[in-house]
């Protein structure tokens, strides 16, 4: 019997592949808003019980709630991280994953498409969550360009940690513990200059909130939508975003080749 | 036999001291279909793994539509369709999606791609489901929607791994009567079951494996003759069991009814029933002899 291949797209069939598998993660994410929202409805909580539970205790030197949102916009993203190391863990541990090995296809196609679909999630939540901070106050004093340098900075952040989290997805024996894992990286924020500043720290956690990633990255972040600038950690905290997403995404790729 | 179109030659597997694969032999012709027979843990599933590029062998050699399972896997994969033993259908996708999805990784035409969705869930009962999200399915719609997924490209060789286990029986005859049919147009397929019955009914040719081992290989009719087909079991009152061997037929049956009765026993049930694996294996390893048993051979 021959099969009738026909001609491949104008864009090559992996483009074809890879929209197909986007469109499909799409669609999966579509039918569980409720993981979008609790994405969006936990840093909110936070946010409103640092602005008005513990922010009046928080010496920052101006209003708490503008030291604030950098850091919580940072922890959407942790939350948003979760569900797609969730969902990726269950196409891993789920017999779909063998299905789409044994297609003529470029299997890593599967992880594009969740990458892609997590981008759109952060997206969606990151807004709502900048939203309901300018609500309660929050008084950003950002010029266009800040802005367009902000979001480009949230990006290249999600983009990073979604990588991480995919990683912890292919390798974890099952959702739950991929969701552990996650939440792990939760932590991450707490000891760094997001919500509160270093130097109020004990010396030892002050040390370790200096050298964690998250203290460049808020830093750069709260100067730019407070309209003062990137500042000096603007460098540390691309390259720092840039680098985890390098090593992720290699990690991911030879994490899920050795699987096979 | 026609020309192989799956070889196998000596297939080795182990995991860590573990020895799963014991150097496995195939063949199965073009247009044939192979049951692969063996209990839990036999190495069936990792026998099929190994055949559709999804697991390198440790040893030996496996070619499928003529090309090698580890030196050209994406050839292999343009000529095969997969349905492991677990379903492999996304949950948050209807079922509709999820054949458009799959039929468009299989590079199937746009219109195609809808064509024959349409005709697959008509062919396994699911034209009404397939607007429904599959998390709603029953077990039974799942396993019928995820060989619907296995079918869409027409490949040259299905592998359909365990397609009925834990269905009712009724959902099991649907599902015989749709592989039969997909079989007739000239389908190579390779299925494995625990099923001897299963077995009889869609396998041309049926090869057992225990221990990583091919220890027989005939057909369906070969191997039950060989393990004595059919036999009527008898419970007597005091509880003592026999079993009387049959070839099933009425008269058989009666002959062999009428002999109980005139002997006097007392009976509280009694059943014809067809071989099983048990009975196979029971046959087949219970002989002394450590080298494969062919049935095959021994129609000769
Ligand atoms: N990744 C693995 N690591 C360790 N052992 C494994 C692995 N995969 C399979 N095995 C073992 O290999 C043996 C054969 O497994 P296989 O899945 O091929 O059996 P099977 O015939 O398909 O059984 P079943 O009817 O239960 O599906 C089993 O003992 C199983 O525990
Ligand atoms: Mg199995």
């Amino acid at each position: 019997m021959t099969t009738l291949t026909p001609a491949p797209p104008a864009l090559g069939w992996t483009t074809h592949d890879t929209t197909a598998l986007i469109g499909r993660c799409i669609r999966r994410s579509l039918r569980q808003l409720d993981t979008v929202l609790m994405a969006v409805m936990l840093p909110v909580i936070l946010l409103l019980l640092f602005v008005y539970v513990f922010g009046g205790a928080i010496q920052t030197g101006g209003d708490y709630v503008n030291w604030v949102v950098p850091g919580i916009v940072l922890l959407t993203a942790g939350y948003g991280s979760s569900t797609t190391a969730v969902d990726v863990a269950s196409d891993m541990t789920g017999g779909i994953i063998d299905r789409f090995r044994s297609l003529p296809i470029r299997s890593t196609g599967v992880l594009t498409g969740h990458v892609v679909a997590s981008m759109a999630r952060n997206a969606v939540s990151t807004a709502l969550v900048i939203g309901i901070a300018f609500l309660i106050g929050f008084d950003a004093s950002a010029t266009a360009w800040e802005w367009v340098a902000a979001i480009g900075l949230i990006g290249l952040f999600v983009l990073a940690l979604t990588w991480v989290a995919v990683a912890i997805g292919v390798v974890a024996s099952g959702p739950e513990a991929a969701s552990g894992f996650t939440f792990a990286i939760l932590f991450l924020p707490y000891v760094s200059s997001a919500f509160v500043p270093p130097e109020s720290m004990p010396s030892v956690l002050e040390a370790i909130a200096t050298y964690n990633p998250i203290t460049p990255i808020t830093d750069t972040l709260r100067g730019l939508l407070l309209g003062a600038g990137a500042g000096d950690s603007a460098l540390a905290a691309v390259v720092w975003c840039l680098g985890i997403f390098v090593v992720a995404r290699l990690a991911a790729a030879v994490l899920f080749r050795r699987g096979q | 036999m026609t020309a192989p179109v799956v070889v196998a030659r000596g297939l080795r597997k182990s995991y860590g001291d573990l020895t799963v694969l014991d150097g496995v032999d195939l063949d199965v012709g073009k247009g044939e279909v192979l049951a692969l027979l063996g209990p839990n843990g036999a190495g069936k599933t990792t026998t099929v793994r190994i055949l559709s590029t999804l697991l390198r062998p440790d040893g030996g050699t496996a070619h499928v539509a003529g090309k090698d399972v580890v030196r050209q896997p994406a050839e292999v994969r343009a000529a095969i369709s997969l349905t492991g033993q677990f379903a492999a259908v996304d949950d948050l996708l209807t079922g509709t999606e999820n054949l458009h999805l799959m039929a468009r990784l299989a590079h199937l035409g746009r219109a195609e791609v809808r064509t024959r969705s349409a005709e697959l869930l008509e062919l396994f009962d699911l034209t009404d489901a397939g607007k429904r999200v599959v998390k709603t399915y029953s077990g039974g719609m799942r396993r019928r929607l995820d060989l619907a997924v296995g079918l869409l490209s027409r490949p040259q060789v299905v592998f359909l791994d365990e397609p009925t286990t834990g269905l009712d029986p009724r959902s099991r005859n649907d599902l015989w009567d749709v592989i039969r049919s997909v079989v007739a147009e000239g389908t190579t397929v390779l299925l494995t079951t625990q099923y001897l019955e299963e077995a009889d009914q869609l396998a041309d040719r049926v090869a057992v494996i225990d221990h990583g081992r091919v220890i027989a290989d005939g057909t369906a009719r070969e191997l039950k003759r060989a393990v004595g087909s059919a036999h009527v079991e008898l419970r007597r009152k005091d509880g003592t069991e026999e079993r009387l061997l049959t070839d099933g037929s009425v008269a058989d049956v009666r002959r062999i009814l009428a002999d109980v009765e005139r002997r006097g026993i007392d009976v509280e049930h009694w059943e014809v029933r067809s071989p099983t694996l048990d009975d196979v294996f029971l046959t087949l390893t219970g002989r002394p002899a450590e080298s494969p048993v062919l049935v095959a051979s021994r129609e000769s």
